[in-house]
């Protein structure tokens, strides 16, 4: 087999030649495992049980959240100073442009915790990735948007349990007005949709738009320091074209930060919605 | 010369079409309604977010996928 043989020489120069690639300081472009830092207290680290800086930005981000809604309103006055301003806007934004609106004026008031809670804690783990020195959003590891979807996931189908009884089931998965023909086609296609991809989206949205702007930002920042220090001359002048558009991504970061924020709460908003709707 | 790398980020690539068609699509939509009628702008936004938020779905599956499946 003298393919065969060609083959395996061939991998085995490839093998050998992408250590030396890397040793002469070429260029290495960020990947997965850069954003998987060394865990400051390695407890139970096999199990990846170990306290690493996301948690330490989880924690950071609740005492930030805390000190700013409880400084925010400790003062109500009547005209309100900026800062109590920037509270009770980013506040009423939450209650009004998505309970209100999504949820409808007659039963939105018992959800206003969990969605501003929701809001705040998500929009502060975004921003991480844009602040400075911290620079990691701790959404971008996935186990944070897991756990906040799980339960987003657990809530609704618990409310519409509470709401309509076993009954709910039908509601949320049996569409009225549909010939009976193609009726099971549609009942299944809804179970999948509703109870299996909504929660999987509803996660890897977060996780995946938060993973792939980091990475962008990495990638810019590695690709022209590369570029500016260390490539030959002529490729020089390129390093500046990636600065620059690194620095418009960051500001472009900032924005999708908001904007999956609040993509986040109003789809919890309309799932919600959707269990204490009378018909699906 | 040698190119080194996965095929899969060129599939997705090619996968993150649709879903920046759609994206396109349902914006517009949500500029021409702004557009014709101002006022209904409360109305629309949820609508075009939830829009957004379900077009781009796809490409996000899209980009877990690329990394999930093979290298």
């Amino acid at each position: 087999m003298p393919n065969d043989g060609h083959l395996q020489r061939g991998n085995a120069l490839i093998a050998l030649a992408l250590p030396a690639e890397t040793e002469n300081g070429g260029f290495h472009a960020p990947g997965l495992e850069d954003l998987h830092l060394p865990e400051i207290l390695p407890w139970g680290a096999e199990y990846g049980t170990g306290f690493g800086k996301q948690m330490l930005l989880v924690l950071l981000s609740i005492a930030l959240i805390s000190w700013f809604l409880v400084a925010a309103s400790r003062r109500g006055a009547m005209v309100p100073g900026k800062f109590q301003f920037l509270g009770e806007y980013s506040y009423s934004f939450v209650r009004n442009s998505v309970g209100k609106d999504v949820i409808g004026e007659r039963d939105f008031r018992p959800f206003i915790p969990l969605l501003v809670s929701l809001f705040f804690f998500i929009l502060v783990n975004n921003l991480f990735g844009s602040i400075p020195l911290l620079q990691l959003p701790t959404t971008s590891h996935v186990g944070t948007a897991y756990a906040l979807a799980g339960i987003v996931y657990v809530f609704w189908i618990g409310l519409g349990i509470k709401k309509h009884g076993l009954r709910y089931f039908k509601v949320a998965t049996v569409p009225s007005g549909v010939p009976k023909a193609i009726l099971p086609l549609i009942v299944v296609i809804e179970i999948i949709s509703t109870f299996f991809v909504r929660p999987i989206t509803h996660s890897l949205r977060l996780f995946a738009t938060m993973l792939s702007g980091h990475l962008i930002i990495a990638l810019s920042a590695a690709g022209s320091s590369f570029l500016l220090l260390e490539a030959d001359g002529l490729l020089k002048p390129l390093g500046l074209l990636t600065l620059a558009g690194g620095v418009g991504m960051y500001l472009f970061e900032i924005l999708i930060q908001v904007l999956q924020a609040y993509v986040f709460v109003l789809l919890t908003a309309i799932y919600i919605q959707g269990s204490l709707a009378e018909d699906h | 010369m040698e190119v080194h790398g996965s095929l899969n980020l060129i599939g997705y690539g090619l996968s993150a079409i649709g879903g920046g068609i759609g994206v396109g699509l349902v914006f517009a939509a949500y500029i021409n309604g702004v557009a014709r009628q101002p006022e209904a702008q409360r109305v629309l936004q949820p609508i075009a977010f939830l829009g957004l938020a379900l077009t781009e779905a796809l490409a996000i599956l899209g980009l877990v996928f690329s990394f999930v499946i093979g290298a």
